[in-house]
C-alpha cells in the first residue's frame, strides 16, 4: 500500500516520485534502466567533478532532512584533492514524526538513490558510501541492498565504474530504532559502532571531521535523489521549479485530520498551506474546522488556525511593508515558513481539527522526545522527561495553576544548552503549543480536563 | 550470568549465521567495530534476543570489550536481552497514529493476544509484555514513518497500515501459529 495517490494532483510535479508512481513500476534495475535510469550518471562522468558540484550549487537545492542546509554549500566544504579518504553517508533514518517520504523511495525506487550516491561519489572523490536505513524498514534494507548488488553486476558499483576510472563501494547499514541517529554526528558514531551520542561542535560539519574522522558528506535520501534530476534537467530547468532560495520540488507528507493524507510532490512554494489542506488533501473531515498545523515534522513550531502572522512584503516601489497574513496563505517553502517563525523542515505536515486537545497533542510529542533523548546532555535528558511527566500529570487531572509557566521554564532551559539540535527539537513543541494555545493549558492546569484530552 | 549452561546462544551458532557474520564484517573495511550493529541484528534475527554469551562472542569477534557491545544493546530500543513471544507486534504510538486511534488499537490487540493491556501500556525495559502461551509480544513504539496510512504497526517484519481496532482479532489470528 502506498500513501502516494495513483493520479497526481494537478499542482504536483513528480520527479522524485516520478518512476514509482508509474503503474507496475518495480524496484529492479531493468525497470529502472528502461525508464532512463543511470543516464544522469553517464552524463556526470563526462564532466569534471567540480562541474557537477557547480551544478548542484546552481540548483539551489536545500537538504530535505529537516535543517534545510544548502546542499551545494555543504558539498563545497569537501576539497577534492586533499589526499584524504572521503565518505558519503546517506541519511535514511527517517524518524521525524510526520515524515514518510523516504520510505517510498527506499522501497519502490532504490536505484534512483543508488544513482544519486554514485554521482555524488564521482563529484566528491568518495570511494566508500553507506546508506543508513532505520531498522523499522526491514524490507527497505533488503531492497536497497539488492539494488546495490544489481548495480554492481552491471559495473555501476565497485571498480572503474562505467570505465570512467572511478571506484565506489556502497553498503547498507541498519539502525536500531533510535531517533537520535538521524542527527548527523550521532549517525556517524552509530556507524562507527559506538553509542550514538551526537558529537560536540565545532567542527560543525562532518565535511571537516566525519566518519572515522575523515571528510564526510551526510545527506538525506531525498536530497541525494534530487542530484539525479539536477543532472538530468540541468540547474536552469530545475530551478524553474521552486523559489529563488529553494530549488526543485519538495515532497510533502500530510497526516492527521484531512480527507486524503498522503505524500505529495510539489514545487517548493507552489501551494499555500490552505491549498495543500483544502485542495490537494481534500479538506477536513465533514463538519470539522481547522485548529492547528505542525508544518515541518514534529519539531517544527505549531501554527494556530486563527493566528495572523506579521510578515514583510515587498511593495511595488521596492520598499518593504508589514502585512498580516493568515496561516492558510503561507507558501510552503523554506523562506516563508522560516519568516513565519516555524520551518518547512522535513516536509511532515500534521493537521489537527477542532476535536483535538492541544495539551493531549503536546503530551504525545513530549512522550516521544522523553523516550528518544539520548541522555548525553543533562538539560535535555532531564528536561524532556520532566515536560512529559508534567503534561501527563495535567491530563490525569492533577494539574496546578503554575504548570504552564513551569513547562515554559523547563523548555526555555533546554534549547541552546545541548550538544545537538535535539534540545531545540524537544523544546519548540512545548514553547509553541504554550504560546499559541495558552487557554487550553490554563484550563487543563485547573484540573478541568476535557473529555477528548483524557488518556 | 543468569543464563543456564544448556541455553548458551554462543554454543548454538549455525554455520550459515557465521557465514553471514563474516560477510557483514567485510562491509566495514576501515573499522571492524562498525560491524557491531549488523552483528547484533544478525544475532537477534536468529535467536530472538541477545544473551550474555552473544555479547561476549560478538565482542571477541570484533576485538572489543564486552561493554562496547553491551552499551549498544542497552541503548538501542530494538535489541532485547530477554526472549520475546514468537510474533512481535510493534504498534506506533506517535502523534499521527495517536490521532488515528492507535491507543484503541493497542488495547484491542492486547485483548486479542491475551496480553495485560495496563502492563503493556506502562512497560519500560525488561522482557516484553507477552501472552501466556508465548505466541505474542506487544510493544508500543515511536513513529514508524508511515503517518499517511495511520494507524500502522509492524508484525515481525511486515507493515500493516490503516488498521482499525475491529481488525485486531483477525490480525492476531493471521499470525497465530
Amino acid at each position: 500500500m502506498s500513501a502516494i495517490p495513483t493520479v497526481p494532483h494537478p499542482k504536483e510535479r513528480r520527479i522524485i516520485f516520478g518512476n514509482l508512481s508509474k503503474p507496475g513500476y518495480a524496484p529492479d534495475i531493468e525497470t529502472y534502466l528502461a525508464n532512463g535510469g543511470y543516464e544522469s550518471l553517464r552524463k556526470a562522468v563526462t564532466m569534471k567533478p567540480a562541474e557537477v558540484v557547480d551544478m548542484v550549487k546552481a540548483a539551489n537545492l536545500r537538504g530535505r532532512g529537516g535543517a534545510g542546509f544548502p546542499t551545494g554549500v555543504k558539498w563545497g566544504f569537501i576539497k577534492y584533492d586533499d589526499g584524504k579518504d572521503h565518505y558519503l553517508v546517506v541519511n535514511g533514518d527517517e524518524s521525524e514524526p510526520g515524515t514518510f517520504k523516504d520510505r517510498y523511495i527506499l522501497h519502490q525506487d532504490p536505484h534512483q538513490l543508488v544513482e544519486g550516491v554514485l554521482i555524488s561519489a564521482f563529484a566528491l572523490n568518495i570511494k566508500l558510501a553507506y546508506i543508513y536505513i532505520r531498522c523499522e524498514f526491514p524490507q527497505a534494507a533488503k531492497i536497497v541492498w539488492n539494488a546495490i548488488k544489481e548495480a554492481k553486476a552491471k559495473g555501476l558499483v565497485g571498480k572503474n565504474i562505467l570505465g570512467a576510472g572511478f571506484d565506489c563501494d556502497i553498503y547498507v547499514h541498519q539502525g536500531a530504532a533510535a531517533y537520535i541517529c538521524g542527527e548527523e554526528t550521532s549517525m556517524l558514531e552509530s556507524l562507527e559502532g559506538k553509542r550514538p551520542y551526537p558529537r560536540i561542535k565545532p567542527p560543525y560539519f562532518p565535511a571537516v571531521l566525519g566518519l572515522y574522522m575523515k571528510p564526510t558528506v551526510v545527506n538525506n535520501v531525498e536530497t541525494i535523489c534530487h542530484i539525479v534530476h539536477i543532472l538530468r534537467l540541468g540547474p536552469e530547468e530545475y530551478t524553474k521549479m521552486g523559489t529563488p532560495g529553494d530549488g526543485g520540488t519538495r515532497t510533502m507528507c500530510v497526516s492527521g485530520d484531512v480527507m486524503r493524507p498522503g505524500a505529495y510532490e510539489l514545487p517548493a512554494g507552489a501551494v499555500t498551506l490552505g491549498e495543500l489542506i483544502f485542495d490537494v488533501c481534500g479538506g477536513l473531515k465533514p463538519g470539522r474546522t481547522l485548529k492547528a498545523v505542525i508544518p515541518g515534522g514534529s519539531s517544527a513550531k505549531v501554527l494556530r488556525a486563527d493566528e495572523k502572522i506579521r510578515m514583510k512584503e515587498k511593495q511595488a516601489d521596492g520598499t518593504m511593508a508589514d502585512k498580516e497574513v493568515s496561516i492558510l496563505d503561507l507558501r510552503m517553502d523554506a523562506a516563508t515558513l522560516g519568516a513565519a517563525g516555524t520551518m518547512v523542515g522535513s516536509g511532515g505536515v500534521m493537521i489537527m481539527d477542532d476535536t483535538r486537545n492541544m495539551v493531549w497533542a503536546l503530551n504525545n510529542l513530549n512522550q516521544f522526545y522523553a523516550h528518544e533523548s539520548c541522555g548525553q546532555c543533562t538539560p535535555c535528558r532531564e528536561g524532556s522527561l520532566w515536560m512529559s511527566k508534567m503534561t501527563t500529570r495535567m491530563l490525569a487531572g492533577d494539574g496546578v495553576a503554575n504548570d504552564p509557566a513551569t513547562l515554559k521554564n523547563v523548555a526555555d532551559n533546554i534549547a541552546g544548552r545541548t550538544v545537538c539540535a535535539f534540545g531545540e527539537a524537544c523544546s519548540w513543541p512545548t514553547q509553541s503549543f504554550l504560546a499559541k494555545f495558552p487557554e487550553e493549558f490554563e484550563t487543563v492546569a485547573r484540573g478541568e480536563v476535557p473529555v477528548e484530552a483524557k488518556i | 550470568m543468569t543464563t543456564e549452561v544448556t541455553t548458551r546462544q554462543a554454543d548454538q551458532l549455525p554455520d550459515s549465521l557465521i557465514a553471514e557474520i563474516e560477510e557483514a564484517i567485510t562491509h566495514y573495511p576501515v573499522s571492524k567495530r562498525s560491524a557491531s550493529l549488523p552483528l547484533l541484528h544478525l544475532w537477534q534475527n536468529h535467536f530472538g534476543f541477545v544473551d550474555d554469551t552473544g555479547i561476549q562472542w560478538i565482542a571477541t569477534k570484533l576485538e572489543l570489550n564486552p561493554i562496547n557491545i553491551l552499551e549498544l544493546v542497552t541503548f538501542y530500543p530494538w535489541f532485547r536481552q530477554d526472549a520475546p513471544g514468537k510474533t512481535v507486534i510493534r504498534v506506533c504510538r506517535t502523534l499521527a497514529c495517536a490521532l488515528a486511534g492507535s491507543h484503541d488499537l493497542h488495547e484491542s490487540l492486547c485483548k486479542a493476544a491475551n496480553i495485560d493491556h495496563e502492563a503493556a501500556l506502562h512497560h519500560h525495559g525488561g522482557a516484553l509484555p507477552t501472552s501466556p502461551d508465548g505466541k505474542f509480544s506487544i510493544e508500543f513504539v515511536e513513529c514508524l514513518a508511515s503517518c499517511g496510512t495511520a494507524p500502522v504497526l509492524l508484525v515481525n517484519d511486515d507493515l500493516h497500515e490503516n488498521v482499525r481496532p475491529e481488525g485486531a482479532a483477525d490480525l492476531v489470528k493471521q499470525y497465530d501459529r
